[in-house]
């Protein structure tokens, strides 16, 4: 099956694994690789420096045909181009399933690898020294929220340096009240959610102004409802989200003008009962997490059919199990959360299959450093990991606290803040 | 080489600022950790450096063309830095820097960092101090070209003709192609929903050509959820009991066992609801939607759940209908 195609070469993996390639140069010779990696250096000591980099950044995907598996036997190398052709046509022929999934293999891992987690968060926290972690610093205040976060549900916040991260946070509140991702960067909507959830995790919402976040939150809203990440105004429902829940978490909602915010986000719900960035954009897990958690915080869940969102939702689905953003692109774990928590605040969670999914979510650790990563075999990263454990909280798992599906926070630490976010009863 | 020679070629050829005579004037403000850190890796060094210059130009507030160049060497470091691309904005408008190279630039950026969320809504902020759409639909083509459903890309393309107002056949025609490359391209679809939703609506011609275009596809794949997305879309108010056209062709394709989708049967489905609602024959059409949503749940067990609620929705409903 061709993997890529490009002006410069053709790749084919077939479902043994095997990897071929042929050169456009030179088209009567099709090579085998030992590995796609050998496929990349190839591309890279063949082409510019700048296309070396695209290329090597390629998510390869391959479509998987499910129903059928192709054995070859090749006594002619050279006749290899014409028979990938032919499978190729028949193949979509035959199947137009040609759904884009990955493959949970058997050697995945099987249980929650909770210690190895906790483990991992822990010493991504230690490593300041780290060219990741030096990397970061443009988003270290959300990094802190998806550690701090993993850390509690794995009941484990308190191997995480409480002082240290209350005086980071104060250090990166800036004079418009706003929060930056660090000290020196500029203030966003984003890390100003991350620095309130930190502050409410630890019980610290006292240790800084209130009053100068509400002023910075409510400055961000425009004229039509929508809110901006920044003063430069970017506007996504993400921002919705983010400010409202932020207020939502001081009690001071009252702030900005709810029924322009709730109207902002009803007009970008699309033509398949989902929601995107804004008005006609295209729908999106992510972007329908963050427009029903808005209006479950503002208490209009009532305002959408739930039922068509639901089954656009269900649908992200794949057979391996694991859920996807859009149709016809690749499961990632952290879909795991924006789906599993839409489906939850409007009531359908139990519109997914729960045991594929798991096994799915599970088979995204990684075994030897934990950590879970956005699909089998891939590098973990805190991001990923937090969703991960979140997913699989919001899926029962009792080694895990539970998490609020509306703000990704335990809900132990919201009712101690007496916070509660109304949803959609089951049906 | 003589300990003089490595020297000087260390400092000749290093491209850290604070061995750099130009920058003499500014105190670097590196980060406490940093100073005590060991750094294995030499390309972090250099990242320190110029971060910790741009550090100082920002508390400094200088904006300056060395500035402007700090910026691009710090984007070039790491893209995803939002501050950068803030500043630089800030030195832009100062400097009155000619915008159309700097397009050029951000371009050339986008390409290497084609998923970067600062990039993209920097490309807008340039356009929209520009006023000038004239290279963005080839842009985003461009862009698209390499990766169909780049969600930004998109994004920045109907900001673009919203904007500006470039509706026309063009952009219908652009659609088209890229559903005829590849029909399960669910952005396309969207696009294509945008365009008309728009300018023309779906009603009268219109509405028919795109059941026809629609419905053509469907029949090439018909295990392809977008298509029937649209289908369902365009038909929200007319109604998919109106057109005797789209019934028929699920009957059709029905017939054939092979081809029956789980989304063919769920439109089938709904458009059975939809005559039961109206109150036509309402006990031959539960008994086939509920016929339907049994064999639903044989070829789509993953979401058994679902069809499981339909069926009861839908008895539910007649139920209320033969009590009134």
């Amino acid at each position: 099956m061709q993997l890529i195609d490009r002006d410069l070469l053709k790749v084919y993996q077939l479902s043994s694994g095997r990897v071929f390639f042929q050169d456009v140069d030179d088209s009567s010779k099709v090579k085998e690789a030992d590995s796609l990696t050998q496929v990349r250096d190839f591309i890279a000591d063949r082409c510019r420096a700048r296309q070396a980099r695209k290329l090597a950044r390629l998510q390869v995907q391959v479509d998987l045909a499910k129903r059928s598996a192709f054995t070859l036997l090749l006594s002619d190398l050279s006749s290899l181009s014409a028979i990938l052709s032919t499978i190729a046509m028949s193949l979509s022929a035959m199947f137009d399933f040609a759904r884009k999934d990955v493959e949970v293999g058997e050697s995945a891992p099987k249980e929650l690898l909770l210690e190895k987690h906790a483990d991992y968060i822990h010493a991504y926290e230690q490593k300041k020294d780290s060219y990741e972690y030096i990397m970061a610093e443009f988003l270290r205040m959300s990094g802190v929220y998806w550690c701090l976060t993993a850390m509690d549900l794995a009941k484990s916040l308190d191997r995480m340096n409480r002082a240290d991260i209350l005086q980071f946070i104060k250090e990166s509140q800036t004079e418009s009240g706003g929060f930056a991702a660090s000290q020196g960067h500029d203030p966003h909507l984003l890390h100003t959610l991350c620095a309130v959830q930190i502050l409410v995790m630890f019980d610290a919402v006292d240790e800084v102004s209130s009053d100068r976040i509400v002023e910075y939150v409510k400055a961000r809203q425009n004229e039509d409802g929508s809110f901006g990440g920044d003063e430069w105004n970017e506007i996504d429902t993400r921002f919705s989200l983010c400010a409202v829940a932020c207020l939502k978490l001081l009690n001071r909602l009252d702030a900005i003008d709810t029924p322009k915010a709730t109207a902002y986000v009803l007009s970008c719900q699309n033509f398949d009962g989902g929601f995107g960035t804004r008005p006609g954009s295209e729908s999106h897990s992510g972007q329908i997490y963050c427009c029903l958690g808005t209006l479950a915080i503002l208490g209009e869940l009532h305002r959408i059919d739930a039922d068509r969102v639901g089954w656009w939702l269900c649908e992200r689905q794949c057979a391996s199990g694991g859920l996807n953003g859009r149709p016809e692109k690749l499961p990632d774990v952290c879909y795991s959360w924006w789906v599993l928590a839409s489906l939850t605040i409007i009531g359908r969670l139990h519109w997914v299959d729960k045991v594929s999914l798991k096994r799915f979510i599970l088979a995204c650790q990684d075994d030897e450093t934990g950590g879970f990563a956005d699909r089998p075999g891939d590098m973990p990263d805190p991001f990923h990991t937090v969703f991960g454990l979140a997913g699989l909280s919001l899926l029962g798992d009792e080694r895990l606290k539970p998490v609020n599906p509306v703000l990704c926070m335990p809900e132990d630490r919201l009712a101690s803040a007496s916070i509660r976010v109304q949803l959609l009863n089951p049906r | 080489m003589t300990e003089g020679d490595e020297q000087h070629d260390a400092v000749v050829g290093s491209k850290l600022l604070k061995d750099d005579e130009r920058w003499n004037d500014v105190t670097p403000i590196y980060h406490s950790d940093a100073e005590n850190a060991v750094v294995p890796i030499a390309a972090s060094e250099e990242f320190k450096d110029a971060f910790a210059y741009f550090r100082a130009i920002v508390q400094k507030d200088e904006r300056s063309e060395r500035a402007l160049q700090l910026t691009t060497h710090c984007a070039e470091l790491n893209s995803a830095n939002y501050t950068v691309w803030q500043y630089r904005r800030n030195i832009l408008q100062s400097l009155g820097s000619d915008l159309h190279q700097e397009l050029k630039y951000c371009a050339a950026i986008i390409e290497d960092n084609p998923k970067n969320y600062q990039v993209w809504h920097h490309r807008r902020v340039l356009v929209e101090w520009t006023k000038d759409p004239s290279k963005e639909i080839d842009f985003t083509d461009g862009i698209l070209r390499d990766d169909s459903k780049n969600y930004h890309a998109w994004q920045h393309r109907q900001w673009v003709v919203e904007h500006f107002k470039l509706w026309g056949e063009a952009e219908l025609d652009y659609s088209a192609r890229l559903l005829e490359e590849d029909q399960r391209n669910n952005s396309a679809w969207n696009y294509r929903y945008f365009i008309i939703s728009n300018t023309t609506g779906f009603k009268g011609d219109i509405l028919e050509r795109e059941i026809n275009a629609t419905l053509a596809l469907i029949a090439k794949a018909p295990h392809n959820e977008s298509s029937w997305n649209y289908l369902s879309g365009i038909l929200l108010d007319a109604g998919q009991s109106a057109s005797q056209q789209v019934v028929e062709f699920c009957e059709s394709l029905y017939s054939d066992k092979k081809r029956r989708s789980p989304y063919l049967l769920s439109f089938m489905v709904d458009t059975l609801s939809e005559k039961i609602d109206k109150g036509n024959d309402a006990k031959d059409n539960v008994e086939r939607a509920v016929k339907l949503l049994d064999e639903l749940q044989q070829i789509d067990p993953m979401r058994r759940k679902y069809w499981l609620y339909q069926k009861r929705s839908i008895e539910n409903a007649v139920q209320s209908k033969i009590g009134a």
